[in-house]
């Protein structure tokens, strides 16, 4: 069989987001991380309205402006230009992250380098000799955020498993994420270690167990 | 009569000496204080410790204060950007000090220190090396770690509208860090897109009391860090 004759496996960038969207309830207060967690907002599902939290200090962020709309001071936590939407408010720092630290956010999807069995999660450093360090507001967020969803792909660009017994990577959170969502499969974080629960199309349960570095629980 | 408003950046950044403590208001480049900045660099201060939640861009504004060898310690949370450049390769050849700090960590330390709070328990960062060294302390079952007030002798901050009486309003996202560090230095030190009469700013619109701002420089027409840059810029 040719590769070409192949099904292509596995989910997009933008399947993992839309994926992830679905399990956001209707009304949350969402926060979302910088990379493939920002597809997020471009696939919330018909009927549901999400409001989202941006850091640096607006609530009810709208979808990047129109080319030549952009406003300078009107940005996301990446820096990137935004929108606001009809009943969006303004806030310095500290309001926006008592709003983290106390619970007043309901969810929050962030992007990873490394999450352990029991939930930990590594994305800020690699903690190698020359690296800069730099954590910004996600140690904060996975401290005050109730559901901590991860959108990452299953394995490095060079094939080294995200999903693992223990983070080598110096910990952003210990015991924070509920949920994964690779381009292979959906895993939950149970008090048992990983537990598959959903497989994208065309994987396989063996192929995920081989890509990852800790065992899975089987799909009930 | 109270006027805290002065004629031009460079007097109202004269106070400033060798050694001080400066916070610096600032998401990146939205919000930052660059006329105030460049002012600090005509004036050469060294050895600054400066408080942002970045370490500047390009070579204009904060990056270029530190390009310039003023600033001895960076007090921050994310000293990386796309434009970023000069902060790293001082910390790769050790020539500067860095004091990496949680962004909401940073934003209520500051706050703290404005609110005369000297410590304050967190569960940010508990479990991972920026909590290493630190005091610790179960509260209702969870764990917590101590964390300081933050304080400077300046802050530098822009804002939108400001009055003779330091009453501020600032404008979408560029509000981030200015109201705590307007409350957490000993002199605050603003530059105003306008400076209208008192009375102008609806008191119920009013973010920042003038009781936390000491002196005022209308600088109208500010400087876009990524414009500057985009122009192949740098400072001076």
């Amino acid at each position: 069989m040719s590769a070409d004759s192949r099904k292509p496996t596995g989910w997009s960038r933008e399947q993992m987001a839309a994926r992830a969207a679905r399990d956001i309830p209707e009304g949350s207060y969402v926060n979302l991380g910088i990379g493939i967690p920002e597809l997020v907002a471009r696939f919330v599902p018909e009927g549901r309205e999400f409001i989202y939290h941006t850091e640096n200090g607006l609530l009810g962020m709208g979808p990047p402006p129109a080319a030549g709309e952009e406003e300078p001071e009107l940005i996301n936590a990446g820096k990137k230009p935004v929108t606001i939407v009809p009943g969006a408010s303004f806030f310095h720092h500290a309001d926006s992250f008592a709003m983290i630290r106390g619970g007043h956010i309901d969810v929050c999807v962030l992007g990873a380098m490394q999450v352990s069995a029991e939930g930990d999660l590594a994305n800020w450093s690699t903690g190698r000799p020359g690296a800069i360090p730099a954590v910004g507001g996600a140690m904060d967020l996975v401290a005050g955020v109730e559901t901590i969803f991860v959108i990452t792909q299953h394995t490095t660009k060079t094939g080294e498993p995200k999903l693992v017994e223990r983070c080598s990577f110096p910990l952003t959170g210990k015991g924070v994420v509920s949920r994964i969502f690779t381009d292979l499969a959906v895993v939950d974080v149970t008090p048992a270690g990983f537990r598959l629960s959903e497989l994208a199309p065309g994987v396989t349960e063996a192929e995920v167990r081989e890509k990852s570095g800790a065992p899975l629980q089987p799909i009930r | 009569m109270i006027d805290k408003t002065i004629d031009s950046a460079a007097q109202a950044v004269s106070c400033i000496g060798d050694g001080a403590v400066v916070m610096i208001g600032g998401f990146g480049e939205v919000g930052s204080p660059v006329e105030l900045i460049h002012a600090l660099i005509d004036q050469g201060t060294r050895d600054l410790t400066a408080i942002n939640n970045n370490t500047g861009n390009g070579e204009v504004g904060l990056a270029a204060l530190i390009g310039n060898g003023q600033v001895a310690k960076m007090i921050c949370s994310y000293p990386r950007s796309s434009h970023s450049k000069v902060f790293p390769e001082l910390y790769r050849a050790g020539e500067i000090e860095l004091e990496l700090v949680p962004q909401g960590t940073l934003a209520e330390r500051i706050r703290a220190g404005g609110a005369g709070i000297p410590a304050f328990f967190t569960p940010t960062a508990v479990g991972t090396p920026l909590a290493e060294g630190k005091e610790v302390r179960e509260l209702e079952g969870r764990t917590y770690v101590m964390e300081p007030w933050l304080k400077a002798d300046f802050a530098l901050v822009k804002c939108d509208s400001a009055d003779r009486m330091g009453n501020l309003t600032y404008h979408q996202t560029a509000r981030n860090f200015a109201p705590l560090m307007c409350m957490a230095a000993a002199t605050t030190i603003v530059q105003a897109c306008r400076v209208v009469e008192a009375g102008a700013i609806d008191p119920e619109h009013v973010v920042t009391p003038g009781i936390f701002v000491d002196r005022i420089v209308e600088v109208a027409e500010p400087v876009q860090e990524s414009r500057l840059i985009a122009e192949g810029r740098s400072y001076p």
